[in-house]
């Protein structure tokens, strides 16, 4: 039978019955993760685990650390591209079927409500916790050592991330929508604020311009759809993917996470070795010399860094899976019960009363109702730009890794807490009970009120004692943890009052059970 | 001026050269980008004209208040003749409502006078006036697109 086994039928009858093993040997191509050598290879030559390295430190193991943000955003970004495309087979962008097709897609499509809401609630989830993700780097004082310029590709990622939500807000073509759309169109237009103050708007109009480009004319129209639905679906995804690859190549260039320079290991991290060395101590003494101690560079230091690093198979990958089920489950559950708002069909000639932003931009609208540059523009822009200079501002290298950089940062961090609050919730109750510039001198030059309203005395204050607190510790890193603190401070509190105590044309209401009836 | 400066700011064929031949490369690359801006910025509005007819005098009896809500315009109708009065929030372009004190809009509070001035709220500018005038053939038209001074009516020949 020697014959029949070495003929052509008989290698094709075995290569069949070897398909299992010849297929995962070509996948894995050195074999099963089941020693250190191919539990490292499974990491490098897989295309889409390469980014990461092989090792992980412990640190970034610890799930006190990261609190797992980065990896939650960047599941429901993923959520979000998915559920997105299934919406896109049935929406249609245009001003006569975008409002018809978002409600067949939540009462006719199957699954289509579950699809929609956890589009709806993915997306901004993300705003969530890209702003934690952004607050857990900073408070564990992680944008330093190389890592000053990949803060900044974190900042244009929260910009997206708001300008994708924003945008995708404006597709369902209802009351809220449109709205939406005008307002933000006319913030666009808010230089002209400026302009108009120094008269030169007739010979140099950028805000008119700005918005026409936006909206593709003058008015909120079908061309205006078809360019929130372009940089919706396409420009600002393609811009976004881009810079979370160079967001995440440059965490790998920079050596992976932040870890504190005293880190310790615990004796319950035994359970990271694998296998065979598990017996041993944790780390065995016994260690091997590679080519990194021979060479003179920069290495990690000897019997540290090396030793407090594990296989990310399975241990990193492990934690991932575990985090992105967690956040699948979170959004599914969230969205099977909540569901996104549809109102009617929008209509041009009755503005919503209240007409609100989404709730992510109801801090900016309490800044609006100030001034509409200043609110729109130019506070926004001073905020952006002071959260990309941190890094620059802030050079201090000592306590990185550790959260609050110490004792002192945690004092400081609840202190500016306390004195922020106060001071702002003291501001916002005086421009509600006795109004602002125009309530009592309803003459006042408009100038006036671009330069002194409340959002630019509260900025100013956030500023002056982040200098204050500079000057009492002297350490930069002490202001930039008051500074910051503030800045979410104000974020959580004029969103809040934007969102709960603002009611028709914009007048202060405790709850929205006491808005007036019509 | 002395030989060494002259020197300085000599520049020899070569950097010439190079540099000349930067500048055609970056030259081209903003013309490119600036093309790009200029291709975004329609040249055809698709949207209705914003001037236009509101028919003859007699719609509009002295002492009335017309909303022209599709055309975002109040006419007023007064002793002294018709004004128009925009309806557009000069804020953030919501529709205000007619109230007893004049305007008010519902996004962010501004208010305004009868005559359109701002008296609170974050309003940069009063509300526009626009242009009235009467045809030809009696039928009044409305332009949007100017403005006119508050206060100013067109007086109706009787």
């Amino acid at each position: 039978m020697n014959g029949l086994k070495n003929s052509g039928i008989g290698r094709f009858t075995s290569n069949i019955i070897g398909l299992r093993d010849s297929f995962l040997k070509s996948f894995l191509r050195e074999g099963k993760p089941t020693t250190d050598l191919s539990r490292t290879a499974v990491m490098a030559n897989n295309f889409f685990l390469h980014v990461q390295g092989a090792k992980v430190h412990i640190n970034t193991l610890r799930p006190g650390y990261t609190l797992g943000l980065g990896l939650i955003s960047l599941y429901l970004l993923l959520i979000t591209v998915v559920t997105g495309i299934l919406l896109m087979i049935y929406y249609n962008p245009s001003i006569e079927n975008a409002y018809n097709t978002v409600k067949d897609v939540n009462y006719v499509v199957f699954t289509g409500r579950l699809l929609r809401n956890m589009h709806k609630w993915g997306g901004e989830g993300m705003i969530i916790s890209v702003i934690l993700h952004m607050a857990r780097v900073f408070y564990t004082n992680s944008y330093k050592k190389g890592r000053e310029f990949n803060w900044i590709i974190g900042v244009a990622l929260l910009i997206l991330t708001f300008g994708i939500n924003l945008s995708g807000y404006m597709l369902p073509w209802d009351q809220l929508s449109y709205w939406a759309l005008v307002i933000v169109a006319n913030i666009i237009q808010s230089p002209k604020e400026v302009t108009d103050v120094l008269g030169i708007t007739k010979l140099f109009d950028i805000g008119t311009f700005s918005k026409e480009l936006f909206l593709g004319g003058l008015n909120a129209g079908k061309e205006a759809l078809t360019r929130v639905y372009l940089l919706h679906i396409m420009l600002l995804p393609l811009i976004l993917f881009i810079f979370l690859g160079v967001h995440f190549w440059r965490i790998r260039k920079d050596g992976g996470l932040t870890k504190p320079e005293g880190f310790e290991i615990k004796d319950s991290d035994t359970r990271y070795i694998s296998g065979q060395e598990r017996k041993a101590e944790v780390f065995p003494a016994n260690k091997t010399y590679g080519l990194m101690e021979l060479v003179k560079a920069k290495t990690p230091a000897v019997n540290r860094d090396i030793e407090n690093n594990v296989l990310s198979w399975p241990n990193l990958i492990l934690a991932e899976t575990a985090v992105f089920f967690f956040t699948l489950a979170v959004v599914m559950v969230y969205s099977f019960y909540i569901n996104a708002p549809l109102r009617e069909l929008a209509n041009p000639l009755i503005p919503e009363n209240p007409a609100k932003a989404p709730w992510y931009f109801l801090g900016l609208q309490e800044l609006l109702s100030y001034s509409a540059f200043m609110g729109g523009v130019g506070l926004p822009g001073l905020a952006l730009l002071g959260l990309a200079l941190i890094p620059y501002l802030d050079r201090e290298q000592q306590q990185i890794g550790v959260w609050f950089s110490g004792k002192r940062g945690k004092y400081i961090a609840l202190e500016s807490l306390v004195v922020g609050s106060v001071v702002l919730i003291g501001l916002l109750a005086i421009v509600i009970k006795y109004g602002w510039l125009r309530t009592w001198w309803p003459d006042i030059p408009q100038l006036f009120i671009i330069l002194i309203n409340p959002g630019n005395i509260w900025v100013g204050f956030m500023i002056i004692w982040s200098l204050f607190v500079i000057k009492r510790t002297d350490s930069t890193r002490m202001g930039a943890i008051a500074l910051f603190t503030m800045f979410l401070l104000s974020y959580v509190i004029l969103t809040y009052v934007g969102t709960e105590l603002r009611g028709p044309n914009w007048a202060f209401y405790w709850s929205k059970s006491q808005w007036p009836l019509h | 001026m002395s030989s060494e400066t002259i020197d300085k700011t000599e520049i020899s064929r070569r950097s010439f050269l190079s540099l000349a031949a930067l500048w055609s490369a970056v030259l081209p690359a903003i013309a490119l980008l600036g093309g790009i801006f200029r291709m975004v910025k329609p040249d055809v509005h698709y949207e209705e004209s914003i001037r236009f007819r509101i028919g003859t005098a007699e719609n509009f009896p002295v002492g009335t208040m017309k909303k022209l809500d599709d055309k975002k315009v109040f006419i007023f109708s007064t002793d002294n003749g018709l004004h128009a009065i925009s309806s557009i929030c000069t804020h953030l372009g919501c529709i205000v409502n007619i109230t007893e004190w004049g305007f008010q809009c519902p996004c962010h509070g501004s208010r305004y006078n009868q005559n359109g001035k701002v008296i609170a709220g974050p309003a940069p500018r009063s509300l526009s006036w626009h242009e009235i005038s009467q045809d030809i053939d009696g039928s009044l038209v409305v332009d949007a697109s100017r403005e006119v001074p508050a206060g100013t009516v067109l007086k109706l020949k009787a």
